[in-house]
């Protein structure tokens, strides 16, 4: 694949290096001189010194070739323009922004944008995941079809302990697909499956569904 | 007609001022409250700091009602996506950019932004000048 990245700051520099280890061919757009110079030494020839959020420096980069292009640099405006230019006016198939503000996420998504990163939501997530007493977190976004893959934890507090599955109102299009007990094997839950306490339960839903799975799921 | 004007520099304190002295309701901001020194001391407009590519701040600017926006920064990407929300998200009937680099203009003009390029519109007049 032909990859684009735009800006060669350190999240730019380390998904190059990674990215031609997986042998692809990938460009850097830096603005800077002195960085562009310190990337081609270090990496050979592999950045091109320019603003890639302008269309000249982009048809300089061949990005009407590109795969895809992925802008990195740490000003949330410039990576959206630089996606918007290469989407409309270059036909790049696939665009993926860093965004720092996290609403921005669902925002460049709105503008076109197809994958929106925030490393700010990212590590929330891991936070949430180190504090136990979180009932739910996201594991996977499958964009494409609209699903999240989530999972739910049964705490002591939870309502639903000791009900079967059949008797809770799930939410529509969610599907509970595996659980998690202390000390045995995932199972996957059948309709008389009783919820007990600690229970880690991993379901799929429609993301305007998370809330109302997660109410379900722990009765509260 | 409220309008709310992103950038409170020379063009956006002086269109701040005309509008306002026609009797419009005028509410700029800008991330520098510095900038606002701009603004006459008769303005009876409201000056607000914040970054207008930040959808809170937008609000409090009063965007959700606004006839117009108009952002002026000296940032073409902050201008085109402080921009894109006032029109896609919060459906401002008018939204006025500027841009400078004429080609990212042209992009976005044919994005269904009303985009403006000072730098096509001055060269154009100097070369008038020069010829007229």
């Amino acid at each position: 694949m032909y990859i684009i990245v735009v800006g060669g700051g350190r999240l730019g520099y380390y998904l190059t290096k990674a990215l031609l280890d997986e042998g692809h061919e990938v460009l850097i757009i830096e603005k800077d001189a002195t960085i562009s110079q310190d990337i081609n030494n270090e990496l050979g020839s592999v950045c091109l010194r320019g603003d890639g959020c302008e269309a000249m420096t982009l048809a300089q980069a061949g990005t009407n070739r590109a795969d895809m292009l992925i802008a990195v640099t740490g000003e949330d405006e410039d990576n959206l323009v630089a996606c918007q230019v290469a989407k409309y006016k270059f036909q790049v198939p696939r665009t993926i922004a860093r965004v720092r503000n996290p609403k921005n996420e669902s925002l460049f998504k709105q503008l076109g944008i197809d994958v929106a990163v925030s490393s700010t939501s990212i590590i929330l997530e891991h936070i949430k995941h180190e504090v136990p007493t979180h009932p739910l977190m996201h594991l996977l976004t499958i964009q494409e079809k609209g699903l999240e893959i989530v999972e739910v934890t049964i705490s002591p507090e939870s309502t639903t302990v000791g009900k079967q599955v059949k008797e809770l109102s799930l939410p529509p299009e969610s599907i509970l697909s595996l659980i998690i007990r202390k000390e045995r094997k995932p199972t996957v839950p059948t309709s008389s499956t009783t919820l007990h306490e600690g229970d880690q339960i991993i379901a799929v839903t429609r993301p305007e569904s998370v809330e109302a799975l997660k109410s379900a799921l722990t009765g509260s | 007609m409220k309008v709310v004007i992103m950038g409170c520099g020379r063009v956006g304190a002086q269109l701040a001022t005309l509008l306002d002295k026609e009797g419009h309701q005028v509410t700029t901001l800008d991330v520098d409250a510095y900038s606002f020194r701009r603004l006459p001391p008769e303005f009876g407009g409201t000056a607000l700091i914040g970054n207008g590519v930040d959808e809170e701040a937008l609000k409090k600017a009063g965007i959700e009602e606004a006839d117009a926006f108009v952002a002026v920064t000296q940032g073409d990407n902050r201008n085109v996506m402080a921009s894109q929300i006032a029109k896609h998200i919060f459906k401002v009937p008018k939204v006025i950019c500027r841009i400078y680099d004429p080609l990212r203009r042209d992009i976005y003009s044919l994005l269904g932004l009303e985009a403006i390029s000072p730098t096509t519109v001055f060269a154009q007049m100097l070369k008038e000048k020069l010829e007229g």
